[in-house]
């Protein structure tokens, strides 16, 4: 054994998650019909890796006759699927479920490899989550009836389901679970940069035996997902995303009978009171705002701190902000990962630009950022106001804005004082104080001395420009459905 | 210094204390860090006996095994102290001549405190001059959860004076405190009487060390650092018996206090089995393979 110096000061070795068992393909087709099949477009692109900027595979580009290929599969085996005994139908899902918990691990590393988030999220809360979500549909599918009693619920038909770059996996569970309990078939795209985890969901949905068609998953960037949403035949539009693209597809969708449900960008508050435990607090702003590196449209990207408390919060989230360990994603150990791609990574930077030029204060830790690939510091900005555009805008990044305030609803204007309305998170140790706060924030969700927390039966969605319709729970089912009187 | 107001004392979210201290322990200390880590860990054990029926003979067995933890590994470090009754002191303190290791011993009516002031003096009297380096004394907790926080204090600040050169070692008992909130106003009042170490328990109560009460601990120490500089040592007691739960402990203290706080003077683990579980960990790392806890010796 070499000699142990045990006055130097200790560190963690490196922790690299193997990723010796997993399988991936050099090329990748499209999804469809249960096959795996060339694009007719005939065309590929290449996911990179965004911890080394090194190319993973090659993935199909789906253009419009491959989107209206995906179509008539989805709408030809709608048929049978719908009229299929939700039992059986249950079932299918509940395989799903079970599958993914089983190959749990491959996916994590895969989703770390594509997307860059620290496998420690992929692995503890993204796949596990995903997996809830087909079990806990799988669930409502014979219970329609018993779920929404008089309404006689009937599937609408062809879901087109168009998914983000931040939780590639989970967001497709969100969109197909439901899709599926309620009896529907699905066109789902995920983002250009992170579609391997579909790509190795649709795998695992061939190996489920799920009928041919039921579950289509086609690749491609904005044009394969527009195609989507004008396809004639198309029954319903599931989006996540950005909200400039939302008011996009609301607006090619005016007027056309297609159902909608929108989930868009957000600007979140998260609000700490004097009376707050504020070591948890503390605590509490650091997974609001860098859990998954700020790709999180509910994250708390605009702190408000109480003025009384606002000297010891802002030093002590200096302190913790300094322990995080940024880098590979793969590594056990890593808190912040790499930031998804070139192009989001030039977004956050730009408006850390912004935020300079604009005045506020900034700060970053000091910290050793690997030389290739995206990365960005978490990052803070102090002395900032309501008219500042970082405090505005999304940056959708490890960037938080930080004010003060000194009464409570001062704060509550401030908070509302945005096009957003996702989510907020209160932080006080009085109960009475959250009720109000519940009460006067609009926002779809409110956590409670705690954020980003999420759960398959709770209803998930924004209100203003943070979208239309409520995904998971009860109310995941409804946008699935229509209703005979 | 004076008591603190604690009506200002930071409150304690339990749930968010519980969901920071599980990620601590999913850190992954592997290879070289595991093996440093382990060294660190053994050298900061308070090697422990506290028994009714230990004797002269015992402490001598326990006294060996301090300075020889096991002589077929090489380079590993010796104990930080061992922990004894204060009958015990002067038998250690001979056994231990030369060795660096340090004799540590309860006082002021351990384990339950319950006797007057007079008494807990002359306990802490008697061991300092039988040759206690350090001594570890019990608060009283009927009067804390009374609320009689001004007792607590002013009983602390004694034993302090008593201990005079003796380090002291306030142990909080923290399975009788009931709430978290009670155990950081517990080790607020502790460190502004003059502990230089806040220690979880005695061993004699259930539950013991647990890591919420020590991240809670922690942060008080750091709290108390910031407002005057002093730096508080922290002794988790009871409870921690396995190698990965030292090491999680560890990495609770480095992503808490810091590098200045990994070193036997700041961080101590009050542990009996410990010692032996880190052994086998490091002799599974030098050979590969796991050997009975026959090969390790108990004393």
């Amino acid at each position: 054994m070499s000699k142990v110096d045990i006055n130097k000061s200790w560190n963690y070795s490196s922790a690299p998650e193997s990723t010796a068992h997993i399988q991936l393909k050099k090329k990748y087709d499209l999804f469809i019909g249960g096959e795996f099949v060339k694009p007719l477009s005939n065309k590929y692109f290449d996911t990179i890796n965004p911890a080394n900027g090194e190319q993973i595979a090659k993935v199909a580009e789906a253009d419009e006759k491959d989107v209206d290929r995906a179509v008539k599969a989805a709408r030809k085996a709608f048929k049978s699927w719908s009229k299929l005994d939700p039992q059986e139908r249950g079932k299918y899902i509940f395989r799903i479920a079970r599958m993914m918990q089983e190959r749990a691990r491959e996916f994590a590393v895969v989703e770390s490899l594509d997307g860059g988030k620290p496998i420690r999220e992929s692995r503890d809360i993204d796949i596990p989550l995903a997996a809830n979500h087909f079990f806990y549909y799988a669930g409502w599918a014979d219970k329609l009836e018993y779920a929404l009693p008089n309404k006689k619920p009937k599937p609408l038909g062809v879901a087109g389901q168009i998914i983000p770059w931040n939780f590639p996996l989970l967001m497709a569970a969100w969109k197909i679970a439901p899709a599926l309990a309620t009896g529907n078939t699905v066109v789902l795209k995920p983002a250009e940069t992170t579609s391997l985890t579909a790509l190795k969901l649709a795998e695992l949905i061939q190996d489920s035996g799920l009928p041919k068609g039921v579950v289509n998953i086609i690749t491609g960037a904005g044009e394969t997902g527009a195609a989507i949403v004008n396809h004639p035949d198309v029954d319903k539009i599931a989006f996540t995303g950005s909200t400039v693209v939302g008011k996009l597809i609301e607006k090619s969708l005016a007027g056309i009978n297609k159902k909608t449900t929108l989930e868009l960008g957000g600007k979140g508050a998260n609000i700490i009171f004097e009376d707050a435990a504020i070591d948890q607090a503390v605590e509490g702003i650091v997974n609001a705002i860098f859990f998954n590196q700020g790709h999180v449209c509910c994250a708390g990207s605009r702190l408000f701190v109480q003025s009384s408390v606002a000297d010891v919060v802002i030093e002590k989230l200096k302190d913790r902000i300094s322990t995080l360990i940024i880098g590979d994603p793969l590594d056990k150990n890593t808190d912040i990962g790499a930031i998804n791609s070139k192009e989001q990574l030039k977004t956050i930077e730009k408006y850390i630009a912004i935020g300079k030029k604009e005045g506020a204060d900034i700060y970053q830790p000091k910290c050793q950022l690997p030389k290739k690939g995206n990365w960005c510091p978490p990052t803070l900005f102090l002395n900032v106001s309501q008219s500042h555009t970082i405090v505005q805008e999304e940056i959708f990044g490890p960037v938080l804005t930080i004010q003060t305030f000194r009464t409570i609803d001062e704060v509550i204007e401030k908070a509302n004082n945005t096009p957003f309305g996702l989510s907020a998170g209160v932080w006080t140790e009085k109960g009475s104080k959250i009720f109000k706060l519940s009460k006067k924030l609009k926002a779809g969700v409110i956590w409670a001395n705690t954020f980003n927390k999420f759960d398959p039966a709770s209803p998930f969605g924004g209100y203003k420009e943070s979208g239309m319709g409520r995904e998971g729970g009860l109310h995941g089912l409804k946008p699935y459905l229509k209703f005979e009187s | 210094m004076t008591l603190p107001d604690l009506s200002k004392t930071p409150k304690i979210d339990k749930v968010g204390v519980q969901e920071r201290t599980n990620r601590f322990c999913v850190r992954s200390i592997k290879t070289s860090a595991k093996i440093h880590g382990l060294h660190l860990a053994l050298s900061m054990i308070d090697l422990t006996t506290l028994e009714g029926k230990d004797t002269p003979e015992k402490v001598k067995q326990l006294c060996y095994k301090a300075r020889h933890l096991d002589d077929s590994i090489q380079g590993l470090p010796h104990v930080a102290a061992v922990c004894l009754y204060p009958t015990l002191v002067g038998v250690a303190k001979k056994e231990l001549i030369g060795s660096g290791i340090k004799v540590a011993s309860v006082a002021t009516a351990f384990p339950s405190g319950q006797s007057t002031l007079e008494v807990k003096l002359n306990d802490t009297k008697y061991a300092v001059a039988e040759g206690a380096d350090e001594v570890d004394m019990v608060i009283s907790r009927g009067k804390f959860l009374e609320g009689e926080y001004n007792f607590v204090f002013d009983e602390i600040a004694e034993v302090k004076q008593a201990c005079g050169k003796a380090h002291l070692k306030v142990i909080l008992e923290t399975g009788e405190l009931d709430t978290l909130d009670n155990v950081r106003k517990a080790s607020d009042i502790a460190m502004y009487a003059g502990a230089d170490f806040i220690k979880t328990s005695t061993g004699k109560i259930s539950p013991a060390a647990t890591m919420p009460v020590v991240f809670v601990m922690l942060n008080a120490i750091k709290d108390f650092y910031k407002e005057t500089g002093i730096k508080i040592g922290m002794k988790p007691a009871g409870g921690i018996s396995t190698a990965k739960k030292s090491l999680q402990y560890l990495v609770m203290l480095k992503e808490t206090l810091g590098d200045e706080w990994m070193n036997k003077d700041l961080f101590r683990f009050g542990a009996s089995s410990l010692a032996n579980d880190i052994l086998m960990q490091l002799k599974k790392q030098e050979t590969g393979i796991y050997q009975s806890l026959d090969y390790f010796s108990k004393d």
